[in-house]
């Protein structure tokens, strides 16, 4: 006898046939594309960290964890690896805390709100090589705005110029960093700051909270949250920073500027130590790995939903 | 209590005073911070047009000569046109093939039930984790072997999927009623029926999203381009700027022209298309 049951499990079964056949058509391209050019890459790029080899030769040796141990004691490694978290540290800290003040500011109601937000936002979506390229010039000694405008307030640019004086290199690339990343924390704080009830501020003023306290005691803690997001993807994105550097300073001067991405892409493609250059990108994962999971053990469950 | 209600309406009345002061104060911190965001986009145009024996006088913020032979001569000295042909062609293939495999990808993982679904869709995001510098030197050891090097294939096909669009679509699609592929599906439609005639077309907003971003990422792309190409005539627009920087260096008005020109795609992009941009890269960012 024939149920209704039987019905539905033979649907269901020839549907998950059907599903599976599907899949494995749909899935097929992006799963081919991912194996070789990303999961291949990554166990080969092991493999390479581990070899001595200058990627043309016959002669490939295996020299275990020696590229690795070369690099912890080397010198320009640690130097690149120190230029590289200040770096991301200034990004990170001046590039959350003015993109939460400013997005505070445009949340208070004012005319233009979205002009502004717009104005904010051109540099992200600017090249990032068009704008190393302005920058430098902007920085130039004697013409350019930077000189011109520091004169014209009678005070007296450094000397020697900002991308030639070992203090200022450095400053100068973060300043970049943070005019192309400001809009984007903005974009987000905004939405972040738009799901803060009203009522709350509305509450703390009649208690007479002022706009310190209110910023303070409101919002900081309740966009606790979103700060933490930024923050990391922040890290994340700054450590891997190369065409700013690649154009403006090229590492220089005394390597003040030399970011572990230039060191690595110099080390691979101008020196072809492919090991040692292999074993810092292994080096880089797992310092963004660790910030990354930070972040995933305290957004990623909610925002994949797997 | 009757203290407490004077207090409050002194509060508010304060308040009502104070604000207009408080907004000015606002407008101007905001329009100071603006002024720096825009001077590099005002000092590359006005510079651009500046005729090449102004070059060193003080700068203006605002052009005051229009001198349009920058730009002819920036795109003589070196083959911007060709650079332009590169990179539409680079940017196109990855736009293209990234919102449609994408597409594809995250139907299945949206709508299909098969085993060792929600492990796959689990290693693609992991991708997402893993820094472009570890498979760097990998994959160009790959695109040599394949005989890729100075080729578009080298260019387009290793970026043709990403994790981020499957992830983003994916969402998209969720958001979808299922009750429209079950219609579909008795009135006789297949799986790849269904993404095609009834999820593509009801993601259009999800689409171009990702389009958007596929298009900013690859126009603006460097390192790969960089390390994949080494023919003078293979250079996008991005690595032909910074060698033009190498090169014309000094001449700065010329310099900057180029520097215009291999902005503006973006720009205009953006601008046509910035209230999709800016909401979708907030609800990245926010949705819970």
């Amino acid at each position: 006898m024939i149920t209704a049951a039987h019905v539905r499990a033979r649907w269901q079964r020839a549907n998950r046939r059907g599903d599976l056949s599907a899949a494995m058509i749909a899935l097929a391209p992006a799963v081919v594309l991912f194996a070789l050019f990303n999961v291949y890459p990554l166990f080969y790029s092991g493999y390479l960290s581990l070899m001595n080899w200058d990627g043309f030769s016959s002669h490939r040796e295996y020299v275990g964890l020696s590229n690795y141990r070369e690099l912890v004691e080397s010198p320009m490694f640690r130097n690149a690896l120190g230029v590289t978290v200040k770096y991301t540290a200034g990004v990170t800290v001046l590039g959350v805390v003015l993109s939460l003040i400013i997005a505070v500011l445009l949340n208070s109601g004012i005319r233009g709100q979205n002009l502004y937000r717009l104005i904010y936002f051109l540099p992200v979506v600017t090249s990032t090589v068009a704008a190393a390229v302005v920058w430098r010039y902007l920085m130039n000694p004697g013409n350019g705005y930077a000189d011109v405008f520091l004169r014209s307030l009678g005070i007296a640019p450094p000397s020697p110029s900002w991308l030639r004086n070992p203090t200022w290199a450095l400053r100068v690339v973060i300043l970049v960093g943070v005019w192309k990343r400001l809009g984007f924390n903005i974009v987000i704080y905004l939405a972040g700051l738009q799901n803060i009830p009203k009522d709350y501020y509305e509450a703390a003023t009649v208690d007479g909270a002022g706009a310190w306290g209110r910023f303070r005691h409101i919002t900081v803690p309740l966009i606790a949250p979103i700060t933490l997001l930024l923050v990391i993807m922040s890290v994340i994105d700054a450590f891997l920073i190369f065409d700013v550097v690649y154009v403006m300073t090229d590492g220089g001067p005394l390597g003040t500027t030399e970011v572990v991405g230039l060191l690595l892409y110099r080390q691979a493609f101008r020196y072809f130590n492919l090991g040692t250059a292999s074993a810092m990108g292994w080096v880089i994962f797992a310092i963004v790995f660790t910030a990354t999971l930070v972040q995933w053990k305290l957004f990623g469950t909610r925002e994949v939903g797997v | 209590m009757n203290l407490a209600i004077a207090r409050t309406r002194a509060n508010v009345l304060s308040l009502k005073t104070r604000r207009r002061w408080d907004r000015l104060a606002i407008h101007l911190i905001l329009l100071a911070g603006a002024l720096v965001m825009v001077t590099p986009f005002l000092w590359m145009v006005t510079l651009s047009l500046k005729p090449v024996e102004l070059t060193y006088q003080p700068p203006h913020l605002l052009p005051t000569r229009f001198e349009f032979s920058n730009y002819t001569r920036a795109w003589e000295a070196a083959p911007f046109a060709r650079y332009y042909l590169n990179s539409i062609v680079m940017t196109g293939g990855i736009v293209v093939s990234q919102v449609f495999f994408s597409s594809l990808a995250a139907y299945a993982f949206a709508r299909l039930r098969f085993p060792g679904r929600d492990l796959l869709f689990l290693v693609f995001l992991g991708t997402m984790m893993v820094p472009f510098h570890v498979i760097l030197i990998p994959s160009y050891l790959i695109i040599n072997r394949l005989g890729w090097v100075d080729s578009y294939a080298a260019l387009i096909v290793p970026r043709m999927v990403s994790a981020f669009g499957i992830f983003l679509l994916r969402q998209y699609y969720q958001g979808i009623p299922q009750e429209l592929d079950e219609a579909a599906m008795i009135d006789g439609l297949g799986r790849l029926g269904i993404w095609w005639r009834i999820i593509v077309p009801l993601s259009a907003p999800g689409l171009a999203t990702l389009g958007i971003f596929a298009f900013m990422f690859g126009w603006n792309d460097f390192l790969w381009p960089l390390v994949v190409t080494n023919d003078p005539d293979m250079r996008t627009v991005q690595l032909g700027l910074a060698m033009f920087q190498g090169r014309y260096g000094t001449q700065w008005t010329v310099l900057m022209a180029g520097t215009v020109t291999a902005t503006l795609p973006t720009l205009a992009v953006f601008l046509l298309g910035q209230r999709w941009f800016i909401q979708s890269i907030a609800q990245t960012g926010v949705k819970g």
